[in-house]
């Protein structure tokens, strides 16, 4: 089969999945478990076909297929792949059959719910990555958000209510602020090009031609929208919230993908439709990146929650990778897109990790454990293991995205200051510093908490969950150039788009 | 013979009239009979007039156009006036007023709503506008038993025959002014003619009278109590239907002035209106407590997107509404459906508390209703979010890109509401009971709406391209 319908054919089977769904009586749990589960394992055997017919030679986006939608706007479904989507098409597809399986013991109400909001929100996802045009994007990029919503407010704990309405607010401002701003830029095509076009690839050569003034708002209205998706400092108050109240499987798909979603705008559309404006604002967004580092770890240190500590390590991962994405070279861009991925394993099996022993405990404060390493040594190694790479122990795959962004932020050229990396590196520190301080007080010592003297440890089904997510953390970390490699053509593309117009001032 | 082809779907709503009084007078099982042979003529029309879509005529000394945009608008009151009815089925024997009248007024007030969208003439407009509005205020005050809809009627009277009170002066002046009701000529000297003070006073008269029935603010205050104090299936049908042929009317006046290339000079009347409409409506929306009022303040709202794209005066704007106004219908009637099959006997069930756990317990309704909201929220791939999308493409065309950044916010804002009720449905824990009457037909008619609502949603094209070959 051709891998261009293949595209599609990911596109909309776990949406398909999710309406035959609706078709199994509610009682039967297991079947519906192993339906989803079954759905998920076939888009990620199909993602990693198209992996393997992806050309990593070329920077161009591939496997393009393209049917008119709404002739009358010239809207069409317009999709196709380049490197960057690639990786994140994988991660995706191979974070979500974990997730699905991960939920099986915590997830016992309404399994058929949340099995149907999980599979359209696969869908809403992969559709954000493989659109090429920006009203297709726009559709998934909000699609998104109502499958999101009822797993964080159905499933969710205490104060989910106020986490998802917050969540879903937040979204939609910033998203619709980007619609206005995309209905501009299609109108401003139609000065040129003869017709309205919200086709990526027309709007690429369009885009940087707006005059200067007006570039930086749209560069604004693009870049809020993704800001609080990443989300960059001081937009990130919806993401503790988020995290905590969701259920484990939310938590890890929200950190694992769904925060990529933010990072991944801004390389697809801001900086090549936008350069000039990228250029000019870099050093802001890049300054507030770096607050976010140092911000997010500070605040993960005094944290007395696990799931809350590790939702502020994310703020500060992704200030890494928004850095990388405004120091704008090779390394660093390669930096940003690797760190993404590794983002997505580390804190995802942080988030498997604590609601692993919170499904036992019913507790993520971190002063009612204490002493776990001798009642659950696997789980304690296994904690052990994530932690570390979440900290970028050489080896692991952090270090490898985290050494290439303070590499090229320091050598660039848009930022043409050293001070940048600086403050990104101490961030490093204070990573290591709050996760093995953390891990400390939950793993060593002695055994305080009597409830915790008879815990389980990880059975085999959590064990198949985190393994092969442990798997690709040293793949990615000894040998990275498998990922690297389908990037990099990508990535030189980008720049070479933005450096083409960064002289080219219209006033 | 052939030339009076188009007419047919006035002739089947007058003969159906006639015949429904007849039936009413004569048969002993009349309710029945009458409800189903309204729901025959309505669709009869209704898909009379999309089939002849294509065929534009004028009748009686170009006083009136059958075809074009106009089938449109026959479209949506026909259809929505048979879910409407379907609805009712249900509906009036719980609410107390299942009496043959009730589909008998419903059909004058279509047969009005269709002279309306079909004008070529101020007097059509005002002779539909009339026969549209006098059935209104008797049927929002038809249960005679019932204080509050008395009060609505009363209230609704009152300021409807104000409103038109402004719409015959306005056209008396722009009488005065060109000799003429003719609208043709009226767009065809407008250049002309905008330099008139009587000439742009009267226009603006006949804006004014019509704020009113589009419920946008300042002109809404009749619009929160007539949808409380009405039966629900009733105010379903003013806020859709109503609303629809209200617009129709401004868009059969204005739209013809704006496609003759004359400057929109009165965007600055349109677009305070606009922004005044949606802030207000979204921000008093969210302290309702009563899913009827929030609804009706959420009408005020839309009033204010649909009044963008007459602000911006360009066919995009024109077309937009058109789009709106359909995909608006169909929304609005599945949450007013799913509210009238909750509502319980004697006007009980209405709170917002009454919906909460109701995904628990009536998962499919529950379903509907959330789809709806999204809709009206603006969240794609629902067909509400397509049309807010064409009317912020004709403002920003237009370049009044300000006026689609409030229009962006003030759907943010909306959005609190329309989700506080999924919070309900969905998120809230505690359960309270109420009694259920189960509604077959009720559920049939929020069924189709949704449909409509999700199919428009993912194949705009078509509705787009139907629209907008008329238009250019």
């Amino acid at each position: 089969m051709e891998s261009n319908t293949l595209l599609s054919i990911i596109l909309f089977l776990p949406i398909l999945g999710s309406v035959l769904l609706l078709f199994i009586n509610k009682k039967n749990e297991n079947l519906i478990r192993y339906f989803g589960l079954a759905i998920s394992v076939i888009v990620f055997i199909l993602s990693l076909i198209i992996y393997s017919n992806y050309n990593n030679n070329s920077g161009e986006f591939q496997f393009l297929f393209k049917v008119s939608w709404i002739s009358n706007l010239n809207i069409s479904f317009f999709i196709g792949i380049d490197g960057m989507s690639m990786l994140l098409i994988l991660l995706t597809a191979f974070i979500t059959p974990l997730t699905l399986i991960s939920s099986w013991s915590s997830i016992q109400k309404n399994v058929k719910e949340f099995t149907f909001f999980f599979l359209m929100l696969e869908t809403g996802i992969i559709g954000v990555f493989i659109s090429l045009d920006l009203f297709l994007f726009y559709i998934f990029w909000e699609l998104m958000l109502i499958p999101m919503y009822f797993i964080i407010g159905i499933w969710g704990g205490e104060r989910r209510i106020y986490a998802s309405v917050k969540f879903f607010i937040y979204t939609m401002v910033g998203g619709l602020l980007m619609l206005v701003a995309i209905i501009w830029l299609a109108i401003y095509a139609s000065d040129s090009l003869g017709y309205f076009s919200t086709n990526i690839i027309e709007l690429y050569k369009i885009g940087p031609t707006i005059p200067q003034s007006i570039q930086l708002y749209m560069f604004l209205a693009f870049a809020l929208s993704f800001a609080i998706k990443v989300p960059l400092f001081p937009l990130h108050t919806w993401l503790p919230d988020a995290h905590t109240e969701a259920p484990t499987a939310g938590s890890v798909i929200l950190a694992a993908v769904l925060l990529k979603m933010g990072t991944y705008g801004l390389i697809r559309f801001n900086l090549p439709l936008f350069p000039q404006a990228s250029i000019y604002f870099a050093p802001f967004i890049s300054v507030l990146a770096v607050i976010g580092i140092i911000y997010g770890a500070l605040v993960a240190m005094v944290q007395k929650d696990m799931k809350k500590l590790v939702a502020y390590s994310s703020v500060a991962h992704l200030g890494f990778v928004v850095l990388g994405i405004f120091a704008m070279n090779q390394e660093s861009l390669q930096g940003a897109i690797i760190q993404m991925v590794n983002h997505g394993l580390s804190t995802g099996a942080l988030f498997l990790l604590v609601g692993i022993i919170y499904e036992r405990t019913h507790t993520r404060e971190i002063s009612e454990y204490g002493g776990l390493a001798k009642v659950v040594p696997f789980y304690a190694f296994a904690l052990m293991f994530a932690s570390l790479s979440s900290i970028g122990l050489p080896g692991l795959n952090g270090f490898v995205g985290e050494f290439l962004i303070l590499l090229g932020s320091f050598q660039s050229s848009v930022l043409n200051s050293w001070v940048y990396t600086v403050f990104a590196a101490s961030g490093v520190i204070f990573a290591a510093i709050y996760l093995l301080w953390m891990y400390q007080r939950v793993v060593f010592g002695k055994v305080t908490n009597p409830k915790m003297e008879n815990l389980n440890d990880i059975n085999k089904r959590e064990m198949f969950v985190l393994l092969p997510v442990f798997i690709l953390i040293i793949w990615i970390g000894i040998y990275p150039s498998t990922f690297l490699k389908v990037s990099e053509k990508t990535t030189n593309k980008v720049i070479e788009q933005v450096f083409h117009y960064q002289n080219i001032t219209i006033k | 013979m052939n030339e009076f082809f188009n007419l047919i779907p006035f002739i089947i709503i007058s003969v159906g009239i006639l015949l429904s009084i007849l039936i009413e007078m004569y048969s002993k099982n009349s309710k029945k009979i009458i409800a189903w042979f309204s729901i025959l003529i309505f669709l009869t029309a209704a898909f009379h007039s999309l089939y002849y879509v294509d065929k534009a005529q004028l009748y009686f000394n170009n006083m009136l156009q059958v075809g074009g945009n106009t089938n449109i608008f026959i479209f949506i009151f026909n259809f929505s006036a048979a879910l409407i009815v379907l609805m009712s089925i249900d509906y009036a024997e719980k609410y107390g007023n299942n009496i043959g009248e009730f589909y008998i007024i419903l059909q004058i007030s279509v047969l009005g709503m269709m002279l309306m969208a079909g004008a070529k003439d101020l007097f059509v407009i005002f002779l539909g506008l009339e026969i549209m509005s006098v059935s209104f205020y008797a049927l929002a005050g038809l249960n005679r038993n019932k204080l509050k809809a008395n009060e609505a009627a009363i209230k609704y009277f009152l300021l409807g025959a104000f409103a038109t009170g402004f719409i015959v002066y306005g056209i008396a002046l722009i009488f005065g002014s060109t000799n003429s009701t003719s609208i043709e000529h009226i767009a065809n000297n407008f250049s002309v003619l905008s330099h008139n003070f009587l000439f742009i006073a009267g226009i603006l008269l006949f804006l004014i009278g019509f704020s009113f029935k589009m419920a946008a603010f300042p002109f809404h205050m009749w619009v929160p109590d007539v949808y409380e104090g009405s039966s629900t299936t009733v105010a379903g049908f003013f806020s859709t239907a109503g609303k629809s042929a209200a617009f129709s009317a401004v868009i059969v006046t204005l739209g013809a002035v704006f496609m003759h290339g004359n400057i929109n000079v009165f965007e600055p009347y349109l677009s305070v209106l606009a922004v005044a409409s949606m802030l207000y409506g979204s921000i008093v929306a969210i302290a309702q407590n009563n899913i009827k009022r929030m609804l009706a303040y959420s009408s005020i709202a839309h009033a204010g997107y649909l009044l963008i794209g007459l602000a911006s005066g360009n066919y995009e704007g024109i077309a937009g509404i058109i789009f709106y106004l359909t995909a608006y219908t169909f929304m609005n009637l599945g949450a007013f459906g799913v509210v009238a099959l909750i509502e319980g006997k004697d006007e009980t069930n209405l709170t917002f508390d009454s919906y909460s756990g109701l995904a628990k317990r009536q998962p499919i309704l529950a379903a509907m209703l959330a789809i709806c909201m999204f809709s009206l929220a603006g969240i794609p791939p629902f067909a509400g979010f397509f049309g807010k999308y064409y009317i912020f493409i004709a403002a920003i065309k237009a370049d009044l890109t300000w006026l689609a950044i409030i229009g962006v916010l003030s759907s943010v804002i909306s959005v609190y509401f329309y989700l506080k009720v999924i919070v309900i449905m969905y998120f809230d824990e505690s359960e309270k009971e109420i009694t259920f009457v189960k509604g077959n037909y009720g559920l049939l008619s929020v069924v189709i709406s949704v449909l409509l609502v999700i199919l428009i949603g993912i194949m705009p094209g078509s509705l787009i391209d139907v629209i907008t070959s008329f238009l250019k």
